[in-house]
């Protein structure tokens, strides 16, 4: 039940797509292995596509949010991908702002705003 | 009385079982992905409270239908401490756990009405109705 979500490398990003519903150990563990991961590849950027995921809830956009800062301590930069309209509303709605936090419609989009950040 | 299910929270993988008896439901009775996602999200929310402030309690489901309107109403209840001061919880920003909870003014916010019944010592009952518009 509790399987870990795959973090792959690519150059000096690490890429992140949940697919599946996060259980609350699920995303704890998911915050530790991408900070272990961008610690072992050096990675200066991430970026974390969401398409998938129906609903957030308070717990994971907190494990979210945190993450972000978290990475932000180490030097690198996450954005955030596929947000549903569904997911958009629920959590504006819910008082979860998630501000500051880098996004993109979809993973293409998310790359290229990472490439240009990472430039600059 | 309508059709209902429920889900016993006694761990934090019910919380996820619950949602998912939510959404399940909110599909069947025909909701659309935008209030399914409210109503799954209100359920997590409320489920979570269970296990973070009383330990134990229960998500009931029920489909209700009133003058021709189709709906569904959760009612999440727990033989907890209470909630002292139901007014201050109802206010934008309060919370007691440090930030974990979006808390009640957002699950209120996510359905269309929204009741707390509690008694310090013996519990609350949270009743939030959805109805299709």
């Amino acid at each position: 039940m509790n399987l870990r979500i795959p973090i792959l490398k690519l150059k000096d990003v690490l890429i992140v797509s949940i697919q599946w519903e996060l259980d609350d150990q699920t995303a704890l563990q998911f915050q530790e292995d991408l900070l272990t991961k961008m610690h072992e590849t050096s990675a200066r950027g991430v970026v974390i596509d969401l398409t998938p995921i129906d609903f957030i809830d308070s717990f994971i956009a907190k494990v979210l949010g945190d993450v972000i800062a978290m990475s932000g301590l180490m030097g690198a930069k996450v954005v955030i991908t596929g947000i549903q309209p569904a997911v958009a509303i629920t959590l504006i709605e819910l008082g979860i702002r998630l501000e500051d936090v880098m996004t993109a419609l979809d993973l293409e989009n998310g790359l290229e705003k990472l490439q240009q950040e990472l430039e600059a | 009385m309508g059709y209902q299910s429920s889900v016993e929270i006694l761990t934090e993988w019910d919380i996820v079982a619950a949602r998912q008896l939510g959404r399940n439901e909110a599909k069947e009775v025909g909701f659309g992905t935008v209030d399914q996602a409210r109503i799954t999200t209100a359920i997590s929310e409320l489920a979570r409270n269970i296990y973070l402030y009383a330990g134990k309690g229960k998500i009931e489901i029920e489909r209700i239908t009133e003058g021709g309107l189709f709906g569904i109403i959760i009612i999440a209840s727990d033989e907890g401490p209470g909630i002292p001061d139901v007014r201050k919880v109802m206010e934008d920003g309060f919370s007691t756990s440090g930030g974990l909870g979006a808390g009640m003014p957002g699950v209120k916010r996510l359905m269309d009405d929204f009741k707390v019944e509690t008694v310090l010592g013996e519990g609350t009952v949270i009743k939030a109705t959805k109805w299709i518009r």
